[in-house]
């Protein structure tokens, strides 16, 4: 692959406006709770700053931010996170992926399900990410150019 | 062969105009997707979630509550389908990458 | 007649002409990229009409406010359709992605993408 030279204004303003997508991410997945938002979109939004890095920087920048080794099993850890939480609920006698069964004392069973929905879209967010990354990785990497 | 394209896009255009005078209209409240309860009587699930949503989860959105909570199950296979687009396209292209570097 | 069939109805027939351009994309064009950037713009046309048919007059939000009781439904909008198109539009983008893996293998092996060509040169 040929060397890309980016602008600096490019390089500075990208490196500047990274740090406050990933922000605007992480407030839409943990706002989703009470305005527009959730998992799904914050996840697509902290991919977005992945990939700015991406595309303005070389290999070995953008291997230090997130590895492309990383995509697949960042999106299976994601997986698992939404199937174990599930599965916490059927072990300790609800039905699969019913909340209020959660080990946790001291809430409402409202308040239960909440924390559950909270978890729910952590993980959904890390396997959008993850799996969105891993899908510019592999069509537009550095060997494939 | 072109000629016969254009005759299915105008066909599938005037299939869809057609099918489009049918449906319902947008927005007034007597549609029968707003109502309360369907033609046969039973609870219809969206009358459910904005009357329930709030009180079984004590999360005002009810869109999370849907996709989280009342059809988590969907939501699961779906995230599954992401994670298999995923590794399908990493399998498909991974040998290449190898090969080439 | 004419204001009952144009404000009661009217993004139908934007939908319809995305469905048609999409459908004209996906059968006229030669190239398979664009062919798939058809297959795109229709189902946008798809997902747009699912959250149009989740409206309804002097509704809000479907985000509970006290303010809003929540005891009459036609307070707040259906949220099924949003929560339902809120997956199809992820899982569409995923399965743009293999589409897009399966035409850099296509590429790889007959370098071309156009599709008379390719159609020659798989013979």
């Amino acid at each position: 692959m040929q060397h890309r030279i980016a602008s600096p204004i490019i390089l500075l303003v990208s490196r500047f406006i990274t740090p406050y997508i990933m922000l605007y991410g992480f407030y839409v997945i943990f706002h989703g709770h009470y305005g527009p938002g959730g998992g799904f979109q914050g996840g697509a939004i902290l991919a977005a700053a992945v990939l700015l890095i991406r595309i303005v920087n070389d290999p070995e920048v953008y291997e230090i931010h997130f590895k492309s080794s990383f995509g697949i099993p960042f999106g299976a850890a994601g997986v698992l996170i939404f199937f174990g939480i599930g599965f916490i609920a059927m072990v300790l006698g609800g039905n699969f992926l019913d909340y209020s069964y959660l080990p946790l004392v001291g809430l409402t069973q409202a308040d239960v399900r909440s924390t559950g929905i909270l978890l729910i879209e952590i993980g959904v967010a890390f396997a959008v990410m993850a799996i969105l990354v891993s899908l510019y990785d592999n069509l537009l990497g550095e060997e494939n150019v | 062969m072109k000629y016969f394209n254009y005759l299915i896009i105008i066909a599938f255009g005037a299939m869809l105009i057609y099918a489009s005078l049918g449906l319902p209209q947008r927005g007034p409240a007597s549609e029968v997707a707003s109502q309360e309860t369907s033609i046969a009587g039973t609870v219809l699930p969206s009358a459910y979630y904005i009357k329930n949503a709030y009180r079984d989860a004590n999360t005002p959105n009810m869109v999370t509550v849907v996709l989280a909570d009342y059809r988590s199950i969907d939501t699961l296979g779906e995230e599954v389908v992401i994670f298999t687009a995923g590794l399908i396209c990493y399998m498909l292209l991974w040998r290449k990458r190898k090969n080439a570097a | 007649m004419f204001s009952e069939l144009f404000l009661e109805y009217y993004d139908y027939w934007f939908i319809i002409i995305l469905m048609i351009v999409g459908m004209y994309g996906m059968i006229m064009k030669k190239n398979l990229v664009k062919k798939i950037i058809g297959l795109t713009i229709f189902q946008m046309g798809i997902i747009l009409f699912y959250v149009a048919s989740a409206v309804k007059w002097k509704a809000t939000v479907p985000i509970y406010t006290p303010s809003v009781p929540n005891t009459e439904i036609a307070n707040y909008i259906n949220p099924l359709p949003h929560t339902l198109m809120l997956t199809a539009i992820v899982v569409g983008v995923a399965t743009l992605g293999v589409a897009f893996a399966l035409l850099i293998m296509i590429y790889n092996r007959y370098k071309t993408l156009h599709e008379p060509e390719l159609l020659e040169r798989m013979k």
